[in-house]
């Protein structure tokens, strides 16, 4: 029943009447119920920031969302929101937002060095596909690339990935979460043989203590914090214990605080493990059912370009395991003693004792926390590792409380970049692209001829930047990130790629971000509720939404312009003819019709969407592709968890989500999993089985030791500090969603340098005063902050890097873990001076 | 007669001017903050030659010099926190412009100052007391965790988060407004007044026994002997404060 603005007045007069009356008027009620609703309508939807995965109501008058409360009956949140959260309502209401794609032009032709120039669609996809034949006709399939997106909706990724890797046949994708978690993947997969933690957020209920490695939880996962807090206020006995490479505010809570030298944390980590052995407090059992020994390659060098001086000193490469025994485990960690790891680490004795005595004891039951600290690290999988040592040593793993916990930063790190596989060696649910029978599978759940996808894995995110630069990527698509802002060592490895003459770069976002103007054409987008989505938080939750509003303007969504650039191939233009000839009926098709139209995607019928109360919602890519295209493409992309060789990676189906406040996967017969490995709680671990990483082939976890290695650059005479570069609450990554938000502006408006007083006065610099900090690539300047919410020690600087008139990625080095090719943004060399 | 009428009007003109002039002296508006080093307004005002020389100096632009329309004595300095607070500059520029003493020029470390006093003025609507995680103020906060500390609460309603609930400290809260500046509600439920409104004064009569305690570092009467309780085994008596409890083994 919909109600004018006359028919509510009208309604509204004859109940007051009747109310004066007192009489009731059968059917008023729910007459004015519908048209209260017709006023603010409230659907549910995931918070648009970080991997926590709060949900949040969403409120929508007149086309428009005009306000969002807490959902209160989200388990994660319970109705509470971050200051982010609070101001969500406002992120798609900026002033610039981009209503219309923008073309570099002189004299009404595309140049390069041409003036943005607004075009329709048509125009900017004829020249987007103009560029991309281009490319591949003259250098093949590893000339094209897309840079996406761990803050891209499940089925974007998804779409992403089989246009990449199927239609162009290019593994040149690779998602922002790669300068973000791609370390903590990487040591899921060398200890489990599966991606993603095996515990869930009431970890921070039933846990008695908690260990911060290297993340600020404070700020970055803001409700999480405020549960962690809860458990230490309201539990006795519990504590907190927090390393980092400087004061953060998570030591207010904490009752072991411990700032350690930069990359010390390796170290610390084989500390413990050394003191569980040297004290017994191993679990035999656990161990000997469900633990392998192992050692990985040293001295693997730290990702940067071959010619690096640095590379050239290596001795070892890659990952390789070697099988080693518990005694020579224990000797490997012996070196690690307290007195060693303390002087190493510049933490006291007392504290590393504390730490190491509370993983030993049998009694208490321990979560680690760990995000970036971790993650951002030339050795991130190693240290991820070193911590699953700890916990498989002692057995405490898989069981609540008992938790080693990867957290991630984005909201769909999980579910879209890793869950969706959209890196450059992946496929989905943990399948990837350099093992047969995984392309093997992805083929047939795809309908594609056997060979279709590429063996050799494509250009992680700085290898992408490299060969941009090198002129070896050519036609690259950058969608849902901020990449010139965020990628390593802008001056020489980042910038010059998007400038090079030979490159045709397409930016795809909502605002002109920093990436958007370095860019040669930029597509305006559709964001969070103007589209329907669906995003996967840390502890494996999926969620999804409606679509709450239309997009301004001639705006669309990712999935839209993924989808219809598909439609301007044809399979001729992209495959070889062997290639078609292995499957003769996709001849003359569209990229569009092969995977698109392909029968399974394109199996549910447009409809119109409606919630339970009856309300209708709109669905763009629906009215414009004429099928339910986000369910066809969730249900294939489901078939992979199902029925693929990897087991455990079930999701729910489609329209179950669109009625739960998120599910945890794996889900089997509709039940959710909590705590994966663990007979009981885990239905892929049979009856008497115990414990199982089934992710492995034998079912054991695998304990693998790696040493301390230095970090890439440390200070020196003359670049003095460590540089660290992170996140504040306020501000979501780049900045570009929430400092157009004006009180979140307000509230920290400009980056800062946070730095010791100490360290200030030395160099004649006080508090407010405007410095330059260097580093051996770069330089920007900006206020010193000695005071405030972090405290460094001396001997290292902080700086922020949402700022986009600041960017502290000119300082930023490219060096990244050679397993992970995650960057190291927590660690480089800089000096300070008077400006 | 016509002159001596005159007279009493002009007497009486400028005892209205007076009156306007002395009720501005004595009622500074809650928005207007003064500059470091203001004791308290009256002898200020007594001191205060209104040279604008702190405003000059200040390198930010925070002060201004009141107008007429102000409501605060013409020609003084002052500011407005929610528009721009103090930076507490650590060379305090304003005091070592100020010619007559009117801001004290014994003020030498800025977190002495005392421009006013942060005051939670509304709990309904300040996020964190929801349990929001806003907590701006704090983090602005120049002097964080001594001039605004969060006191953690369990949150009943949800079960399982903390409500972090904003505390001002008097004794380190220098006023210097970033809180109420970065407050993001639409009305700051964080503001600023001039101590005199700020402050409440306990009774003269009384004190409050752990602080007292505290301050002389040791019981001001005999410390309480020490107590022996008749137990069951297993179980401890702690005087402290926790009353009957478990004896649990370390």
């Amino acid at each position: 029943m919909k109600l004018s603005r006359r028919d509510f007045i009208k309604t509204n007069a004859i109940a007051a009447t009747a109310t004066a009356a007192g009489i009731t008027i059968p059917g008023i009620d729910s007459a004015m119920a519908q048209a209260g609703s017709n006023k603010i309508r409230w659907d549910k939807a995931a918070c648009r920031f970080c991997g926590t995965g709060c949900s949040v109501l969403v409120g929508t008058k007149e086309g428009r969302v005009v306000a969002t409360q807490g959902d209160p009956d989200a388990p994660v949140n319970r109705g509470l929101n971050c200051i982010k959260g609070y101001f969500l309502s406002k992120i798609m209401y900026g002033k610039d937002r981009l209503t219309k794609p923008l073309l570099r032009k002189t004299d009404g032709k595309y140049d390069k060095e041409g003036e943005f120039t607004e075009v329709s669609w048509d125009e900017a996809f004829d020249v987007m596909a103009e560029k991309w034949k281009d490319a591949l006709k003259k250098k093949g399939p590893t000339s094209v690339g897309m840079f996406g997106s761990g803050q891209w909706t499940v089925w974007e990724g998804y779409a992403a990935s089989k246009l990449l890797k199927a239609g162009f046949r290019s593994n040149n994708l690779d998602p922002n979460a790669r300068h973000c978690m791609a370390s903590a993947v990487g040591a899921f997969m060398r200890a489990f043989g599966a991606d993603e933690p095996m515990g869930c957020y009431d970890d921070l209920e039933h846990a008695d203590a908690f260990v911060l490695w290297g993340a600020n939880m404070a700020e970055m996962h803001p409700i999480l914090w405020s549960r962690l807090s809860d458990t230490r206020l309201t539990k006795p006995g519990s504590s907190v214990h927090v390393l980092s490479t400087f004061k953060h505010r998570c030591f207010d809570l904490a009752d072991n605080g411990m700032v350690f030298t930069p990359q010390t944390d390796l170290a610390i980590a084989n500390y413990i493990a050394h003191y569980i052995i040297e004290n017994n407090a191993y679990d035999k059992k656990f161990i000997e059912s469900n633990v392998n020994f192992t050692k990985t390659v040293t001295d693997i060098g730290y990702g940067l370009r071959p010619e690096h001086p640095l590379e050239k000193k290596k001795t070892g490469t890659g990952g390789k395991l070697t099988a080693i025994s518990f005694e020579e485990y224990k000797k490997s960690v012996a070196k690690y003693d307290l007195e060693y790891t303390s002087k190493l680490s510049n933490v006291p004795k007392k504290n590393l004792l504390e730490l190491a005595k509370l993983y030993a004891d049998p009694k208490k039951k321990v979560t680690s926390f760990w995000t970036m600290g971790f993650n951002q690290h030339t050795r991130g999988v190693w240290v991820n590792g070193l911590v699953y040592n700890i916990h498989l040593l002692t057995g405490k793993i898989s069981e609540p409380g008992n938790s080693p916990f990867s957290l991630t930063g984005q909201p769909s790190a999980c579910g879209t970049a890793r869950e969706v596989g959209t890196f450059a060696h992946r496929l989905p649910a943990d399948l990837v692209v350099n093992n047969k029978d995984h392309r093997d599978f992805a083929e047939k759940v795809w309908k594609l001829p056997e060979g279709t996808i590429p063996e050799k894995p494509g250009y992680h995110a700085v290898l992408q930047n490299r060969m941009l630069k090198d002129g070896k990527l050519n036609a690259y698509w950058v969608m849902c990130n901020n990449n010139v802002q965020a990628a390593p060592n802008f001056n020489e490895e980042t910038y010059p790629g998007y400038r090079n003459p030979e490159n045709f770069i397409v930016t795809s976002d909502p605002y002109p971000t920093v990436t958007a103007m370095a860019s040669d054409l930029i597509l305006p987008t559709a964001m969070w509720t103007e589209k329907e989505g669906a995003y996967g938080n840390a502890e494996r939750r999926t969620q999804f939404w409606r679509q709450q509003v239309n997009a301004p303007g001639e705006a669309k969504s990712d999935l839209w312009q993924i989808v219809e650039f598909s439609k301007r191939f044809k399979i001729e233009e992209v495959w070889p003819a062997d290639l078609i000839a292995k499957q003769p009926g996709v001849k003359g098709k569209t990229l569009y019709d092969v995977l698109f139209k392909n029968g399974q995607v394109d199996k549910y019928p447009k409809q119109q969407i409606t919630d339970e109360a009856g309300n209708q919602y709109a669905n763009s890519e629906m009215d414009d592709f004429g099928f339910y295209l986000q369910k066809g493409l969730f249900e294939e992309y489901r078939t992979f968890g199902t029925q693929g060789p990897k087991i455990g990676h079930d999701l729910g189906e489609f329209d179950a989500y669109h009625k739960a406040r998120g599910m945890r996967w794996p889900v089997v017969d509709g039940k959710e999993t909590l705590w994966r490995y663990r007979e009981g709680f885990d239905p892929f671990v049979k009856k008497g089985e115990g414990v199982k990483f089934y992710g492995q082939k034998d079912g054991k976890a695998k304990i693998i030791f790696a040493p301390y290695e230095p970090a890439a650059e440390s200070p020196d005479k003359e670049y003095d500090l460590w540089l660290s570069t992170g996140r504040v609450l306020e501000h979501w990554h780049s900045g570009s969603m929430t400092r157009r938000v004006p009180e979140l502006y307000r509230a920290f408006p400009d980056a800062v340098m946070f730095m010791h007083p100490e360290d200030a006065k030395k160099r004649g610099l006080r508090r407010g005063m405007v410095a330059k900090v260097a580093s051996r690539r770069g330089d920007i300047s900006l206020r010193v902050e000695t005071r405030g919410r972090n405290r460094p020690p001396e001997g290292l600087v902080f700086v922020p890097w949402f700022d986009a008139g600041r960017l502290i990625n000119k300082l930023t080095l490219d060096a990244t873990d050679p397993l992970s090719k995650e960057t190291d943004y927590k660690k480089c060399a800089v000096k300070v001076e008077k400006v | 007669m016509q002159d001596t009428a005159r007279t009493l009007c002009g007497v009486s003109l400028l005892g209205l001017g007076l009156g306007v002039y002395s009720r501005q002296t004595h009622s500074l508006p809650a928005t207007a903050l003064r500059p470091p080093g203001v004791k308290n307004e009256k002898d200020f005002l007594s001191a205060c030659v209104r040279c604008g020389l702190c405003v000059r100096d200040c390198p930010y632009d925070i002060l201004k010099l009141s107008t007429f329309s102000d409501d605060i004595a013409l020609g003084t300095p002052y500011f407005t926190a929610r528009k721009i607070p103090c930076e507490m500059c650590e060379d305090i520029p304003c005091v070592k412009a100020c010619p007559t003493g009117a801001l004290d020029k014994e003020l030498t470390n800025i977190d002495d100052a005392r421009m006013g006093l942060a005051v939670i003025v509304d709990h309904e609507t300040c996020l964190n007391y929801q349990g929001l995680r806003c907590d701006v103020c704090h983090r602005v906060c120049p002097l964080i965790n001594k001039a605004i500390t969060l006191e953690p609460r369990h949150n009943e309603r949800s079960g399982k988060h903390t409500l972090f609930i904003p505390v001002v400290h008097s004794d380190s809260c220098t006023g210097c407004g970033k809180c109420e500046r970065a407050c993001v509600l639409e009305e700051a439920a964080i503001k600023i007044f001039p101590l005199k409104l700020a402050k409440g004064e306990l009774g003269h009569h009384y004190r409050l026994g752990w602080e007292e305690k505290e301050k002389a570092g040791k019981s001001l009467v005999t410390p309480d002997q020490e107590h022996k309780y008749n137990l069951p085994e297993g179980l401890k008596y702690e005087h402290e404060g926790q009353g009957l409890m478990k004896d649990l083994p370390e």
